[in-house]
């Protein structure tokens, strides 16, 4: 594997085919879960952990595996490795377990694995399949960090609640002063639709800005062209 | 179907006519509100109406619209005044303001601005704040509040504190806890206590009930709005209400009060009559209205929110659009029904 492709990978995973932004994958523990920055983080590092070694798994097997029976085999592989990120959150991070509840076993249900694994590692080597669940679960990783604390703070008026679950003595820090009445429907699964919305349109409007610096070499017309459409489409976003 | 030869004489119905005659036709509600409830509404309307307006520049500004134009349309200001008319009136300012600027920008503007929006704006705002601060949206005055307008001022720009004693439940709230409260007090008894209840409905509140109403009237009149919607709506509520009241007088209030409680009038009129979000079709307007009646019974009597017609409106504006497909009217000279 060249530098090319291992860019490629990281691209498509962080931002090109963010699972969260543009695949819209996994929206229920995208929208159960990230209350805060802490527990979208700690799902989404489950999350990693279980795309990762599911795809080493299936790109090793994948010769070995009959093409009419992989899915079973693939939730097979999938699920015996979220029982096993269950158990160990069970036991070293209790308290965050029964916080995360339902939403570590449901990682089994969770598209964004089982597309990878139907989709690229079933059809890659091991090793280009380890750094496509990887980047892909870092990209899961930022965007629920990010709207866990963008709903943290806007309902609450706290960054990183719920530390002390994880490194105990930590207190989360408070951004907006004490007073903060909260808007609570931030924290509601309207507001994290809402809020996941703006992160969308973020997301589109950043790229529909890119291509004026990017493409100094085009004729000007076309530059005017793309220009003209990063700038209806920036219209319709705003 | 009268027929009528040419010439004809062009009617000047405009955005900008349309929307400022419906707020001319809250005048005589804001008039007894200000007048019998609290004065401060005048402070909330003028709060509402600013951040409307901000709002809406802001907006007009970033989607690259005239903002000339759009900002003198009314449209703007009409969905302001509602907002302020709805919330609780001695409501901290910032309150009306996030509702505002939640209506304006995300449910009208986001939604590709003024025709193009899926939900009433106004209820949209109700319906946000109640959801994300439910305790300050159910503070409402207690009746017969005795507070100059300076003071009320000074509560909603948080220079000194809301007491319980100046705020208090709505008369939908107190006859809800009675219904909960199984046996102990029932309805007619509550209907006696004239601190709250007053001869129709709450106290003071029944009387503005009754001045929307009366614009609502002028609306029809000046045919900006057409009589299906209201009616349907004031027929449902009626009817679900009166039966439950033959069923159980003790424990349900009296068709008539629900009719003036709350925000049955401003809504009927002002608010499921939007052309935006409402349906189009006359048969439409009427199973809209009649299921926004029903709704709104079932939420402000079994729900657990002070009143339902804000989340009832919200409900239906999403049906809306598959009700006026399902109620196209048959194309002119063809039978039966349309294609």
């Amino acid at each position: 594997m060249n530098a090319a492709e291992f860019k490629t990978l990281a691209h498509n995973g962080l931002w090109k085919q963010n699972p969260c932004l543009v695949q819209l994958l996994g929206l229920c523990p995208l929208l159960a879960v990230t209350t805060n920055a802490v527990n979208g983080f700690m799902l989404s590092l489950a999350t990693i952990l279980v795309m990762t070694v599911a795809n080493v798994a299936v790109a090793t097997l994948r010769n070995l595996i009959p093409h009419e029976i992989r899915i079973p085999v693939f939730i097979l592989i999938v699920a015996s490795l979220v029982t096993v990120v269950d158990l160990l959150f069970n036991a070293f991070l209790h308290e965050l377990y029964l916080v995360l509840g339902i939403f570590i076993p449901l990682i089994v249900t969770n598209c964004i694995v089982l597309a990878r694994v139907e989709a690229f590692a079933a059809k890659n080597p091991p090793l280009r399949s380890t750094f496509d669940g990887l980047f892909m679960g870092i990209g899961l990783l930022w965007t629920l960090v990010l709207l866990g604390a963008l709903r943290e703070i806007i309902g609450n008026g706290t960054l990183f609640s719920g530390i002390d679950l994880v490194i105990p003595g930590l207190s989360p820090l408070r951004l907006l002063p004490e007073n903060y009445p909260g808007f609570l429907l931030a924290l509601l699964p309207p507001g994290a639709f809402i809020l996941l919305g703006c992160l969308i349109a973020g997301k589109n409007w950043l790229d529909a800005r890119a291509p004026r610096k990017k493409t100094p070499k085009a004729s000007n017309a076309e530059a005017q062209r793309t220009q003209n459409a990063a700038e209806e489409t920036t219209a319709g976003h705003a | 179907m009268s027929l009528i030869s040419a010439p004809h004489f062009r009617p000047e119905d405009s955005v900008r006519k349309i929307m400022l005659t419906t707020c001319a036709a809250l005048l005589p509600g804001i008039a007894i509100y200000a007048w019998l409830i609290v004065p401060a509404i005048l402070t909330q309307l003028l709060i509402a109406s600013a951040a409307a307006l901000a709002g809406e520049a802001l907006m007009l500004k970033m989607r690259g619209k005239p903002l000339g134009l759009f900002l003198t349309d009314g449209s703007a200001l009409l969905t302001a005044w509602l907002i302020a008319l709805t919330f609780p009136p001695l409501s901290p300012w910032w309150l009306i303001v996030t509702g505002t600027l939640f209506a304006i920008i995300i449910t009208k503007h986001l939604f590709g601005g003024l025709g193009q929006n899926v939900f009433n704006p106004a209820m949209m705002a109700f319906a946000v704040c109640i959801v994300a601060f439910p305790a300050l949206m159910s503070q409402w005055p207690s009746p017969g509040l005795q507070l100059s307008f300076a003071d009320q001022n000074r509560i909603i720009f948080g220079l000194s504190p809301l007491l319980d004693s100046i705020a208090g439940a709505t008369p939908l709230d107190a006859l809800k806890t009675a219904l909960k409260r199984e046996g102990t007090i029932g309805v007619p008894e509550l209907l006696q206590n004239r601190q709250i209840y007053g001869a129709l409905a709450g106290r003071g509140w029944e009387w503005v009930s009754s001045a929307y109403l009366l614009g609502g009237l002028f609306l029809l009149q000046r045919r900006i709005i057409t009589w299906h919607a209201p009616v349907a709506f004031i027929v449902s509520l009626a009817a679900l209400a009166g039966l439950l009241w033959w069923f159980d007088p003790s424990r349900f209030a009296s068709p008539l009060f629900h009719l003036f409680a709350g925000g049955a009038t401003i809504g009927a009129f002002f608010v499921i009559t939007d052309p935006i979000t409402g349906c189009a079709t006359p048969r439409g307007q009427l199973i809209f209205g009649a299921i926004v009646g029903l709704l709104d019974y079932l939420i402000r009597v079994f729900g657990g929110y002070p009143d339902g017609v804000a989340f009832a409106v919200i409900l239906m504006n999403i049906a809306a659009p598959l009700i006026d497909a399902l109620t196209q009217p048959p194309v002119f000279g063809m039978k039966g029904k349309s294609p």
